[in-house]
């Protein structure tokens, strides 16, 4: 009964965001304010409906229903119970509801926190997150039900989740990654209501804003976790490896990064006006595509696994709807957007400027986006024109991203010091000078410690252009600061007059610096032996001795493994006992390979057991990663900038003095 | 010209020049870098390029796997159904790589047209087949069907799957295993 409870709460839902989907844009333009206040409540009752919906499929993992074809397929009895809970996402039907669910958590967010906003800008916006719920809420009901049942021979067992799925990465990854993906939808509404009423100024931008921040700060956590569960949980120390998967998150992120300092622009100086609609439209799009990519079953990858025409046809017309009216309305009202004069000198600024570096950083942005969309999207291409079967390597990607990247941290470190309208060319060498000579020393005489001899063969050019771009980055955040604090001479307590949003830009241009550094240190000094050992063999790889010690049976919950444990040595002294498994899950019989890891700021130990050999000898993956986990850091430290930056305390102030609705204290969405 | 103008011309030309160039780049970045797919039908008749990287791949011939005694050098076959390939690898395989299963391997193929992989993939979970091998195997299938209704093919295609297999197993095993030994030792450092 559970199951019904639950398919039918998602009818409700349905049909609540059709109606919220027409009945406040109805209102909106006829100005029945009671058609529109509608909107609100519509929203919070679309939650409560999807919400006893997704309650209703935990419950049946929980309980393993196992007559639903859904948890026949993704549990099992001897699945842990925090496993079964993220079962509940771990495969395509139940992540749309997941999807679903979160965008029914923003849209509700959005009934809440925009008391302060015009009536007929937050039912627009309400009406168009309803349409794109209908959208979803059709296509879970109509292609994707995960309540259909097998009845009446329904299995006694199931046939468990994925092992590579078992994993508290899991259970935090996708839902982290959708609240990104699917917080861009506010973005989204909030640019096609503002092409609808025509009303596109630095007031829109304010409010926009906090949306767009926390929608990316989800999506930067995401991603990153994403790069973390791959690195320990495939089990070969990779952390990036261009999947069209991974890309189709990458590139709402890089277009959602040009919107977050776009959208900057718009508000401080009412410019780049239209340019930031296209964005914010160009990031939900590239979120769709991303669903679609992964959803459909589209690709050649090793990740993605559904595979249902119905459904690929379903979320292409649905994107083809959302991309196609978006980008009409755009350019019929693009235009007069453009032209509206909101505050005075709009958009006059000279070829320096803080303008001009926020420009080059979206073109930067949208450009390494382009090459990776192209990337992507040519193999299914060539593979309709029938030109055969290709793929298209990380070398491709490199070429176009590193640079890039480069390129944009270059920039970077002077938009810091730039002002808005005009920048003194003089005062960006001078002030540029000292942290210029101090990261090209230190991008010249690290690598020599970093390596694992001093010889030439050793001295590492990536590693110089890595160490140089990133403290370049450091040193200029660093000295702004310092003449921040130091206005009027240096005082601490000037730290607390500097504005959140402030500190938000600072951490999270750091934290790409940090995560640069993590790239391109552990890209060059990564070292990894494939070897074969019997227990009692030690080897050295970069200075650290591994001794396999010896293999141990091991019983897991729904595995059995194999056990290895290994003590890695640095001058005679032990430093870790790692304890890499091989694991056969029954319900399956499937092999999973968990590496062991020891983790530290400067390096990881990273051991993996490959496959048994003959007699007691194992093929053993041995490695060495200096720097990796800055990678991850520095993911982190962005998601904190922005963070920092959605909690601004202008964002909290009453605003909208026109109307009496000031009086309603505002609370922006920070969760 | 009006400055304004003037300026707005410069700037669409330099995009317009960044565009192009971008746009050449990429082609030619994507030929350099895309790797094809190819059947080990497609590698044995010698359609395939040799020494250059791509992609093959098939079901994992049953009995196929040959390990080397003291290192981690491996020797498979894959096939499509048609023709069978010889897949030489150093390394260690996936979790999921086993016989009568499908593996797709990257790498080169060599004058004696075996494939010197340099990665290797199985599938992702027990349900799915890649799409590359599983068009493979589906063309395989109907062409042997259109065998079947000819008889001179039918002849043809039996026997060279045959002879195929029967020459690959014996030349790999003497021959291919301590060339590539060799060759490894060699590429190695």
């Amino acid at each position: 009964m559970t199951a019904e409870f639950g398919h039918v709460a998602l009818i409700v839902a349905l049909c609540l965001s059709v109606v919220q989907a027409i009945v406040p844009m109805v209102g909106s333009f006829a100005g029945y304010r009671t058609w529109m206040r509608l909107g609100h409540s519509l929203a919070l009752g679309q939650l409560v409906f999807v919400a006893i919906s997704f309650v209703c499929l935990t419950m049946a993992f929980l309980q393993d229903d196992f007559s639903l074809q859904y948890v026949a397929n993704n549990s099992n009895t001897l699945l842990p119970t925090q496993f079964k809970i993220s079962a509940v996402w771990g495969a395509h039907e139940g992540s749309l509801l997941l999807w679903a669910l979160i965008l029914a958590l923003w849209s509700a967010a959005v009934a809440l926190f925009s008391r302060h906003l015009p009536l007929e800008l937050s039912s627009r916006v309400l009406s168009i997150l309803g349409a794109i719920s209908v959208g979803f809420g059709l296509f879970i009901l109509l292609t994707s039900n995960p309540f259909a049942r097998i009845l009446p021979f329904s299995p006694t067992e199931g046939g468990d989740l994925n092992p590579l799925l078992q994993d508290f990465g899991l259970i935090v990854h996708p839902p982290m990654l959708y609240m990104g993906y699917v917080g861009f939808s506010v973005a989204f509404a909030f640019a096609v209501a503002a092409l609808i009423g025509g009303q596109f100024d630095s007031a829109w931008a304010r409010w926009a804003r906090p949306w767009i921040n926390s929608a990316w700060v989800f999506l930067t956590i995401g991603i990153t976790l994403g790069s973390w569960w791959a690195y320990y949980e495939l089990g070969w120390g990779g952390w990036w490896f261009w999947d069209p998967v991974e890309n189709a998150s990458l590139m709402p992120w890089l277009v959602g990064t040009a919107l977050v300092h776009s959208i900057a622009v718009t508000e401080k100086r009412g410019a780049f006006r239209s340019w930031t609609l296209l964005l914010a439209i160009l990031a939900f799009s590239l979120s769709l595509l991303g669903t679609f990519l992964v959803r459909s079953g589209v690709l050649t990858s090793v990740h993605a696994f559904a595979n249902d025409p119905e459904r690929g046809v379903f979320i292409l017309a649905f994107l083809g709807i959302v991309v196609g009216s978006s980008l009409l309305l755009f350019a019929l009202r693009g235009p007069t957007v453009q032209s509206q004069k909101g505050n005075g000198d709009v958009a006059s600024y000279s070829g320096l400027s803080r303008e001009m570096m926020l420009l080059l950083n979206n073109v930067l942005l949208v450009s390494s986006m382009a090459m990776i969309l192209i990337g992507t999207l040519y193999p299914l291409i060539a593979d309709v024109l029938d030109l055969g079967k290709i793929s298209v390597g990380p070398p491709y990607f490199n070429f176009f991203f590193v640079p890039m990247t480069l390129g944009l941290m270059v920039a970077m470190g002077f938009a810091v010091f730039s002002r808005w309208k005009k920048t003194d060319a003089q005062l960006l060498r001078q002030k540029g000078m000292i942290p210029f000579l101090l990261s090209l020393s230190a991008a010249l005489v690290l690598p020599l410690f970093l390596a694992e001899s001093l010889s030439w063969e050793s001295y590492s050019l990536i590693a110089v252009i890595t160490l140089g771009a990133s403290f370049w980055v450091v040193s200029m955040s660093i000295e702004d600061l310092w003449q921040k604090l130091s206005r009027s001479g240096f005082r601490w307590h000037n730290i607390g007059k500097l504005s959140a949003s402030y500190w938000g830009m600072q951490c999270a241009h750091i934290g790409i610096a940090v995560c640069a550094l993590g790239v391109g240190l552990s890209s060059v000094y990564d070292v990894q032996k494939d070897v074969r050992m019997v227990p009692g063999d030690r080897l050295t790889v970069a200075g650290y001795e591994f001794s396999f010690d010896r293999l141990d049976p091991v019983q897991g919950p729904n595995f059995v493994a194999s056990r290895g444990q290994i003590s890695a040595y640095k001058n005679e002294r032990l430093v870790a006992t790692l304890y890499p498994e091989k694991r056969n899950y029954k319900a399956r019989n499937q092999v999973m390979t968990e590496a062991a890891i020891d983790p530290g700021l400067t390096r990881d130990l990273y051991v993996s057991l490959g496959e048994p050999l003959k007699g007691d000898a194992w093929a053993i993956r041995l490695h060495v990663k200096p720097f990796v986990r800055c990678i991850w850091l520095g993911g982190l430290m962005i998601g904190l900038g922005g963070l920092l930056s959605v909690l601004d305390k202008r964002y909290r102030r009453r605003r909208q003095p026109k109307t009496q609705a000031a009086e309603t204290t505002l609370e922006v969405a920070a969760q | 010209m009006h400055p304004l103008r003037k300026q707005r011309l410069q700037l669409v030309i330099l995009l317009v020049v960044a565009a192009a160039l971008v746009v050449g780049l990429v082609v030619y970045m994507l030929r350099e870098n895309g790797n094809y797919f190819y059947t080990p039908a497609q590698i044995i008749s010698g359609e395939a390029p040799q020494n250059t990287f791509l992609r093959a791949g098939g079901m994992v011939v049953a009995g196929s796997i040959l390990r080397s005694e003291d290192s981690l050098w491996v020797q498979f076959q894959v096939t499509d159904g048609i023709e069978t390939l010889t897949i030489e690898h150093t390394g260690i395989l996936p979790d999921l790589f086993a016989e009568g299963e499908a593996a797709i391997a990257s790498g080169k193929v060599d004058e004696n047209l075996v494939l010197q992989a340099t990665q290797i993939l199985a599938k992702h979970d027990e349900k799915y087949t890649p799409p590359e091998v599983a068009d493979a195997m589906n063309e395989a299938y109907k062409r042997q069907q259109e065998g079947y209704s000819l008889e001179d093919a039918e002849g043809s295609l039996s026997q060279g799957a045959e002879g195929s297999l029967y020459q690959n197993a014996e030349g790999s095993l003497s021959q291919g295993a301590e060339g590539s030994l060799y060759q490894n030792a060699e590429g190695s450092k």
